[in-house]
């Protein structure tokens, strides 16, 4: 346990030496969201019935945006190896990665969306399920997007690729998140929703770091 | 039985299979091209004219063989991949590699066809309706397959990769369809079935069944036509190889 | 058998274009995929067929 929490500390203090990176895939976000009401028109009740869907895009494309690093600087000084020679199981620390990832890619976005709701005209209630929908979604998105960033990790236009393997497995969460809002907002309650995305966050934790590992382990044969 | 499973794991040998697979293609296209125009007879002159659809409903006779063969050659493939990566066999990496352009170009079909039944049926060339869509995210996660091997030199490490993705992929798919087919019910309108077929005649079902076969033993025969290519071209320092080509 | 004439077999009830471009479509793809597999098979042959003579020429200059 002690090795985990060390790897997300080390991962936190390596990121806030280049705070640039971090920054860049929050203001991505910023910006997504704001072109659309610029892209589609300025009219309340149209945005506010899209907001969700936007606000739930616009966080899978951000969590993406940093996914190609999660690896790829251990892996290109070595540290990666050394982790899996470490005696503390390469699973614990790959959990580790990821939790670092999600604190800085997914919780800066769960803290941002009620702001850029307002944008959108939604209600105090609609941003409340908004934001707990992304609490629980945005590690989901980590885990999973963990797992494509280690299978092209030193693959030729990785990228993009890991855009194509990762954005279909995402499909679920985006659907039960920005469905969570909108069966709020249609007054039929979001607590259906918000279960199965818990649900999946839960089988996530579990699978996802031990996949991830698989994986790894692959790429550093 | 001790000797029957070291009979069949001389098999996992890519020597040993390619000789086997080509013994076995014949067979297949045969099997295929017997099913084929029986099913292609009964879905063109034994099946009746449906009563709401019209002869428009022909349709799902190479629609549904194409989205049943679809779904089904990704479990196979996921099969393959995850065989090859607990009992390390060559071939069957090979094998899922072969198999998934082919699930690929069923996916495709089965997406191409409904489009072309949607639109007389429905009005719309495309409609978000769940099956349609699975259908489609399927097709998506075939192309990542793909891409991924692809991208990968090392093709014992695209064996291995891809199999990860497989297995992600095929814990995936469920979760995939049953969250679309949530998200389709939720947002009311385009609720129509594509098997909404009230009573479908005998013969029909039985056209489909044999256009289903003909599919499947189309796939097989074509799977291992690749998987020769596949074996010839990893295996081409080999001493086997050298004598196997003359 | 319903069809009268071949023209009504070939309209489809007026859905003509749908059934025959899915048909079509199958048909014309489910024939490009094997030939395509068997050029690849046949491609790697003529590969290793051509490495195997080199091999043989090889041998030939080294022994006379």
């Amino acid at each position: 346990m002690n090795a985990f929490f060390a790897t997300v500390r080390r991962d936190l203090l390596l990121a806030l030496r280049r705070k640039s990176e971090v920054l860049t895939a929050v203001f991505f976000f910023v910006i997504v969201t704001s072109l659309f009401p610029l892209g589609i028109g300025p009219e309340p009740v149209l945005l506010k019935k899209i907001a969700p869907g936007i606000l739930w895009v616009a966080a899978l494309l951000a969590t993406l945006l940093g996914l190609p690093r999660l690896f790829a600087a251990d892996h290109v000084d070595g540290t990666l190896e050394q982790m899996a020679l470490s005696p503390s199981p390469l699973g614990m620390l790959v959990a580790g990665k990821i939790l670092a990832h999600w604190l800085l890619c997914g919780l800066p976005l769960v803290l941002l969306a009620p702001v850029l709701g307002l944008q959108f005209d939604l209600d105090a209630s609609a941003l409340g399920i908004l934001t707990l929908a992304l609490l629980l979604g945005t590690p989901l998105l980590s885990l999973i997007g963990a797992i494509g960033a280690a299978l092209t990790l030193g693959v030729r236009g990785g990228g993009v690729l890991l855009a194509l393997l990762v954005l279909p497995l995402y499909i679920p969460a985006l659907i039960f998140g920005a469905g969570a809002v909108e069966a709020h907002i249609a007054g039929l309650g979001a607590g259906g929703h918000l279960s199965l995305l818990a649900a999946m966050l839960a089988l996530a934790v579990f699978f996802a770091p031990w996949a991830t590992t698989a994986a790894l382990r692959i790429a550093l044969e | 039985m001790r000797q029957s499973i070291v009979h069949w794991f001389k098999f996992a040998s890519p020597q040993s299979f390619y000789p086997l697979a080509g013994r076995m293609i014949p067979w297949f296209w045969a099997a295929a091209a017997i099913f084929g125009i029986s099913g292609l007879w009964i879905s063109f002159f034994v099946a009746p004219t449906d009563a709401q659809q019209g002869e428009g409903y022909r349709i799902i006779f190479v629609h549904v063989p194409a989205s049943w063969m679809s779904m089904f050659i990704y479990l196979v493939m996921a099969f393959w991949a995850g065989l090859g990566l607990a009992l390390n066999t060559r071939v069957s990496g090979m094998m899922a590699q072969a198999l998934a352009p082919t699930g690929a170009l069923m996916a495709a079909l089965s997406l191409w066809t409904g489009a072309l039944w949607g639109k007389p049926m429905w009005g719309a060339w495309w409609v978000w309706d769940a099956r349609l869509t699975s259908e489609l995210i399927l097709f998506f996660l075939y192309l990542g397959f793909m891409a991924l091997q692809a991208a990968i030199d090392d093709p014992r490490r695209a064996d291995k990769a891809g199999a990860i993705l497989a297995l992600v992929g095929v814990v995936n798919i469920p979760i995939i369809y049953f969250s679309v087919k949530w998200w389709n019910t939720l947002h009311q309108g385009s609720t129509i079935n594509l098997t909404k077929a009230p009573s479908m005649a005998q013969t029909m079902l039985w056209g489909m069944m044999l256009m289903a076969l003909a599919f499947w033993m189309y796939s097989i025969a074509v799977a291992l036509m690749r998987v020769r290519a596949i074996i010839l071209e990893r295996e081409r320092h080999t001493e086997w190889v050298k004598h196997a080509v003359e | 058998m319903q069809w009268n004439s071949v023209g009504e077999f070939f309209a489809m009830g007026g859905y003509g274009l749908y059934v025959w471009g899915s048909f079509g479509a199958c048909a014309l793809l489910m024939v490009a995929e094997p030939l395509l597999a068997r050029r690849r098979l046949s491609e790697v042959r003529k590969i290793l067929a051509r490495e195997r003579l080199a091999d043989e020429l090889d041998l030939q200059q080294k022994n006379p």
